[in-house]
């Protein structure tokens, strides 16, 4: 108890007094996960739309596989992005291992089937309410997925704030793509890590609750900047 | 727009199956390029089926159905109004908008004209409401507007009064008896026997699937031609 009140407390003293690691490592934490969220929602919500409306041999085992890949280890993945971005890798000429940019393309990974599966339950129940209207009105496959994402847009906004929510906690496969080198690659997972592996508990408790509450205000914002539950809306 | 004339529709043998059951047809039948038709016939005869056949919603399991231009383009002249019509999640004006969007019609032109249509069905106050939350007359209203925003040459509607209010299906009426002023072809499935008689042409009188009389409303209503049809009329429940 001793050390979560501490842990509390420094974490209250970090951020009064805007402690300078503490705002580099949480901005690149939001950095690395908001432009992985971004790609991954890119992809991903078209995907689940387009799996929703096409009908295709062995869909049901695309889906099947998409809603496997959601329990993807990070540890593997960072495994196998290592070795593909590794100097004797096929990428390695790109130079990108121990960069935020691997960091990025191992989260986009791990939250692209997350984020495309959650798009295709919730496209799966629009389509089905739509399909009538939208074969009626003879619409091409491209305009029955936009009007799909654009109409279930606030409930894609849950696909997506999901994916950021499993990326911001991530550690596994950044720790092993990024390094966690001080000014370059550290993030709050990875400090945390790091802090608790040398016994400093109150710090690293600290970072924690800075990332439960970055966390918290990264989802308000959205939700709050969307309107959703707001009269009217979905 | 599709401006050559799709009419007369022509079905020869039409059939529609699922999982192997025969759920209407054979049928063979004319529709001209003018009036009214009204589909009747208890429930599970096959009317909405019926509808969705020649609307291309079902799948032709055998027989044709021949428009007087490739089904392709022939499809552009439709609409078809649903029993339950789809509220699409945005804005009134957005819903009715949204046929003319799919054709590349400029969004601020589409939203005018789909404002002159709101005034024309009596939706003008509930442009900007989403339309998920309008009642059910309302819905059908906007249903209909979104269908004939596009100047469909025919209309296929399955029993769009179900459910509704005397005001409310004498709204939706008066917008269907405007639009055949205007000269879209009405097909219209319905169970109100009242309603046949105000707006029907011609009747279809369908049972088990199958087409049992057809022709002009005065007739039909005055003698028609087979037990069943008689039966319906009487009100009797038909097995």
């Amino acid at each position: 108890m001793n050390e979560i009140l501490q842990g509390m407390i420094e974490a209250g003293r970090l951020i009064v007094t805007l402690d300078s690691d503490l705002i580099e490592i949480s901005l690149r934490s939001l950095q690395v996960t908001v432009t992985a969220v971004l790609i991954s929602s890119a992809i991903g919500l078209p995907l689940g739309a387009f799996l929703a409306v096409k009908r295709f041999r062995h869909r049901r085992a695309a889906i099947a596989t998409l809603n496997a890949l959601m329990g993807l280890p990070p540890v593997v993945v960072g495994l196998v992005v290592y070795l593909l971005l590794s100097r004797s890798g096929p990428f390695g000429v790109l130079g990108l291992l121990f960069t935020p940019s691997a960091m990025i393309i191992a989260q986009v990974i791990i939250l692209t089937p997350l984020i495309a599966s959650i798009s295709h339950q919730t496209m799966r129940d629009m389509w089905a309410e739509y399909h009538d209207l939208l074969i009626s009105l003879n619409t091409t496959r491209h305009q029955r997925i936009r009007a799909l994402l654009w109409d279930g847009r606030r409930a894609l906004l849950t696909a997506s704030l999901a994916g950021f929510g499993r990326g911001i906690g991530e550690v596994g496969a950044i720790m092993i793509v990024g390094g966690n080198i001080d000014h370059a690659t550290r993030v709050l997972t990875t400090a945390i890590a790091l802090e608790t592996g040398k016994g400093e508990f109150a710090v690293a408790l600290a970072l924690g609750f800075v990332l439960i509450a970055l966390a918290l205000a990264v989802n308000w914002v959205i939700h709050t900047l969307s309107r959703t539950e707001v009269g009217e809306r979905w | 727009m599709v401006t050559r004339p799709i009419l007369p529709l022509r079905l020869s043998g039409a059939v529609a199956r699922r999982k192997g059951k025969t759920i209407v047809g054979p049928v063979d039948l004319d529709l001209g390029p003018t009036g009214c038709t009204i589909v009747m016939g208890p429930n599970g005869a096959g009317k909405t089926t019926l509808l969705r056949l020649m609307h291309g919603l079902e799948r032709l399991a055998d027989g044709t159905i021949d428009w007087q231009i490739p089904d392709v383009e022939a499809r552009e002249a439709q609409a078809y109004v649903f029993q339950t019509p789809v509220m699409m999640r945005r804005s009134v004006l957005d819903n009715v908008a949204f046929p003319l969007t799919l054709h590349g019609v400029h969004r601020k032109e589409a939203r005018d004209r789909a404002a002159d249509w709101l005034v024309r069905v009596g939706l003008e106050a509930a442009a900007d409401r989403q339309a998920t939350v309008l009642s059910g007359g309302e819905r059908q209203k906007l249903a209909l507007a979104r269908a004939l925003i596009r100047e469909p040459q025919i209309l296929f509607l399955d029993e769009p009064c179900a459910s509704l209010d005397g005001r409310a299906t004498r709204d939706i009426e008066a917008i269907l008896q405007a639009a055949r002023a205007d000269g879209t072809r009405l097909v219209m499935a319905t169970h109100d026997m009242g309603q046949a008689r105000r707006l029907a042409d011609e009747v279809l009188f369908i049972h088990h699937g199958r087409l049992h009389d057809s022709g002009p409303a005065p007739s039909f209503f005055g003698s028609a031609p087979t037990p069943e049809a008689r039966a319906f009329l009487r009100g009797d429940i038909l097995e």
